[in-house]
């Protein structure tokens, strides 16, 4: 089973980083762009073993517990299979 | 009095720490490693130094929150313990969920190296109890993610209870202006305490400011108030 995790800063957050690259998008010609938000994406293997319930458990907890950071950022999970 | 600098992989301020409180400060103090389940008997004060632990992967101070030596840590701080955080330190701290808040990119997105000056806040803490609020110090702040970030609700609590202990100020005047804030930080904020006042953290280097050699002693007249203060509670 694999699973990505998205983590991205809260929209309250100020995104320096994400600033930037709105900057030189828009140095580059791009128009239109109104905002742009920095992340991470997190991909996880996962014994196949674990039912998808008990996946989507424990991928949860993972997320809450050390992937993101719920203070500064949202998480969301996708299933790949 | 004994004190206890955790180091983690890629802690680069832990040797320094021991030399601020040992040599300089008169402590008894040792390294102790992160895989560590238990801190040594009788510690008094746990240091956490700073530099990059874990190669900042993930979140700055996120992996180094889960490590043994944490937990022993929290048990300590719940026992009444102090605990102080320098940097790298500082984010470990928060990271733990033993300060509130969280250390952001630097909203200037660069590494910002240079020296700040400081205004005690608050005497709500190990750090500051025994400095009088308004004391000014000058010392380096070295770090890529110093940008203090809680929400206003939070701010405004910790405001309240005396949370924030240190704030970037302009040095000629005293004031927490935006041009003496380094890296954004939410209202200046450059140090801040839990509700207990036990656990403390803060992003400039008091450590590396020690001695007149080394270009000051701002850095030795703040933790010696630290010490005072952590020796009285122990005696």
């Amino acid at each position: 089973m694999r699973a990505r995790v998205l983590i991205v800063p809260r929209p309250e957050v100020l995104d320096p980083q994400g600033r930037a690259v709105a900057h030189a998008l828009a140095g580059l010609g791009f128009a239109g762009v109104r905002d742009v938000r920095v992340g991470r994406i997190v991909y996880l293997t996962l014994d196949d073993g674990l039912g998808r319930a008990d996946a989507a458990r424990e991928v949860e907890r993972m997320a809450k517990e050390l992937l993101a950071n719920l203070i500064v950022e949202d998480f969301t999970i996708e299933w790949m299979d | 009095m004994r004190v206890a600098v955790l180091q983690f992989p890629g802690s680069n301020c832990d040797d320094d720490c021991l030399q601020a409180f040992g040599r300089v400060l008169g402590c008894e103090a040792s390294l102790v490693w992160h895989g560590a389940s238990e801190l040594p008997i009788g510690t008094d004060l746990v240091v956490l130094p700073g530099g990059f632990s874990y190669g900042d992967y993930l979140r700055c101070g996120a992996i180094a929150a889960h490590s043994p030596v944490m937990a022993a840590t929290k048990r300590f701080a719940e026992r009444g313990g102090n605990v102080f955080g320098i940097c790298n330190g500082f984010q470990v701290l928060t990271e733990a969920r033993m300060l509130p808040g969280a250390l952001l990119r630097n909203a200037g997105l660069a590494f910002v190296c240079k020296n700040v000056t400081l205004r005690v806040e608050s005497q709500r803490s190990s750090l500051t109890a025994r400095i009088a609020v308004g004391s000014q110090y000058v010392m380096p702040i070295a770090h890529m993610e110093g940008n203090y970030f809680a929400d206003e609700a939070t701010l405004d609590a910790m405001e309240a209870r005396g949370q924030i202990v240190l704030r970037y100020v302009d040095g000629a005047t005293g004031q927490a202006v935006a041009g003496a804030n380094p890296n954004g930080a939410c209202r200046n904020i450059a140090g801040v305490a839990n509700e207990r006042g036990n656990v403390v953290g803060m992003m400039p280097h008091p450590e590396r400011v020690m001695e007149g050699l080394l270009g000051g002693e701002d850095g030795k007249a703040l933790l010696e108030g630290l010490v005072a203060q952590v020796a009285a509670a122990a005696a």
